[in-house]
């Protein structure tokens, strides 16, 4: 679904982000990538739906490359779905409409269609009775599943999330990694850039450590909780899981 | 100082025979209104343009942008006009020149563009900033979401950045307003012109300066309070100082 080939990305000719970044995400696989901050996991997910640029390797979705300048790039992006940290509801719109506008606007869907669609989404993430409210009147962790609805009124293919749970508050966190798990059994297919470690141990078939830019190991979930191969993974591992 | 006061004056009848002083001074003040409107449209307009230019990824666009704003924001207004009125006819082909001087109402319309173009700058300016203070991460999200960049200004950025930046725009509306009295030197008879001849009538200098004056303070009045209503009227529940 997800092809990564020896990705490498510049900010600045002496800066280097990404070192030959390469991996894949197959249909149905979740995948969680980790790492510590400034690390480029954040930089690599927004890679594949080309947030951002990268001067070398390829990416492609589903067939579709990415960095081909041919490529319709908003239609691409239309199917692939991305959660934000920071939720990036859109403030002026009643919730309601922050999941109708891109469905009639990008998807040409009418609006009894979309209004349709994105009722049953909020019904799916517990939020129904909230969408004629507007975001700045609903918690954090209700911001959040808001967004996840948002990108699935899109019926995407596959949906990146990058720190889902990073912004919210402790008590907040279940409520959106309940709904990420929930899609994860349906079979969607998921890159997710996180620190929750419970979480990838429930539903991530593999696991990619990240540093200083590099793909440092890419396991199986086992292999990876178990006895990861590189030094900077364990030291890793042992810092956030030793409370 | 040997004056003599005389507040009857404003309905003595006025030597042009077009009725009073008072209609003198009020036929001023509708000309004042209607090139002031049209400049605020102008401004708007052109401002809006320039001002998404300027935060564009592309470089032509940016540097397209930066030229107007440095052009029309670097000058004093009077030269501006004066170019527009004095200088650009002659500049022009024989023909063309000659067509323009011969306009009917050339006062008004180099007055209403002039200044227009003048205050365009400023509104560029302050809509880059608005834009410029929204979270990265809005761009993105309506990018990810498969909108176009055209898109994406029209139905996630702008709606927020206009509203951000409505208090200043009302600052820019009253200068507009205020700035189409320098309009009185190529000739157009708005409310300072009007005042002007009222005074070069009748001798009356104080009382027609004090009757324009209110009446700009009337005017300005109005407009704040109705841009009060505006940002009421737009407020986001919930959001900064909503309702």
């Amino acid at each position: 679904m997800i092809e990564i080939s020896h990705v490498n990305k510049w900010y600045s000719p002496t800066f280097q982000v990404l070192t030959d970044c390469t991996t894949s995400v197959t249909k149905g696989e979740v995948v969680v990538v980790c790492g510590p901050s400034g690390s480029g996991k954040s930089t690599l997910i927004k890679c594949v739906n080309a947030l951002e640029p990268f001067q070398e390797g390829d990416i492609s979705v589903d067939g579709t490359k990415v960095n081909d300048p041919k490529t319709n790039l908003p239609k691409l992006r239309s199917r692939v779905g991305m959660v934000f940290q920071h939720f990036e509801l859109f403030p002026h719109l009643k919730i309601i409409d922050n999941l109708c506008l891109a469905q009639q606007k990008v998807l040409d869907r009418s609006r009894d269609k979309a209004v349709a669609k994105a009722e049953q989404l909020l019904e799916r993430v517990g939020l129904k009775e909230q969408a004629q409210k507007f975001p700045a009147q609903l918690s954090g962790g209700q911001q959040q599943r808001v967004a996840i609805a948002r990108a699935l009124a899109m019926d995407p293919i596959v949906m990146l999330f990058d720190e889902p749970t990073s912004a919210l508050d402790p008590e907040m966190v279940s409520e959106v990694l309940d709904v990420m798990v929930d899609l994860a059994h349906e079979g969607m297919t998921m890159m997710v850039v996180t620190h929750e470690m419970g979480f990838a141990r429930k539903v991530a078939n593999r696991v990619i450590f990240m540093d200083r830019g590099e793909i440092v190991e890419d396991a199986d979930k086992e292999d990876f909780f178990g006895k990861p191969r590189s030094d900077r993974a364990q030291k890793f591992l042992s810092k956030i899981l030793s409370h | 100082m040997n004056y003599h006061w005389n507040w009857g004056i404003f309905f003595e009848p006025n030597p042009m025979g077009t009725g009073t002083y008072l209609d003198m001074l009020l036929s001023g003040l509708a000309l004042t209104l209607k090139t002031a409107v049209l400049a605020w449209i102008i401004a708007l307009i052109f401002g809006s343009i320039v001002g998404v230019m300027r935060t564009l990824p592309s470089r032509a666009a940016y540097w397209f942008g930066f030229c107007w704003v440095e052009f029309f924001r670097n000058m004093p207004l009077l030269v501006q006009l004066f170019l527009w009125f004095f200088v650009l006819p002659e500049l022009l082909p024989k023909a063309a020149g000659t067509w323009l001087k011969q306009l009917p109402n050339a006062p008004f319309w180099t007055a209403a563009i002039g200044v227009g173009f003048f205050m365009s700058a400023r509104v560029a300016v302050q809509l880059q900033a608005g834009i410029g203070s929204l979270p990265r991460g809005q761009k993105m999200a309506a990018t990810a979401l498969g909108l176009t960049t055209m898109q994406g200004y029209r139905y996630v950025l702008l709606p927020m950045a206009f509203r951000i930046i409505l208090p200043p725009l009302t600052s820019e509306f009253l200068n507009t307003i205020k700035n189409t009295a320098v309009a009185i030197t190529i000739g157009l008879l708005e409310l300072t012109g009007q005042a002007r001849s009222m005074q070069e009538f009748s001798f009356q200098v104080f009382e027609a300066f004090t009757a324009a004056t209110l009446i700009y303070l009337l005017v300005n009045a109005v407009v704040v309070t109705s841009m009060r209503f505006l940002e009421r009227y737009v407020a986001i529940p919930g959001y900064i100082t909503g309702k």
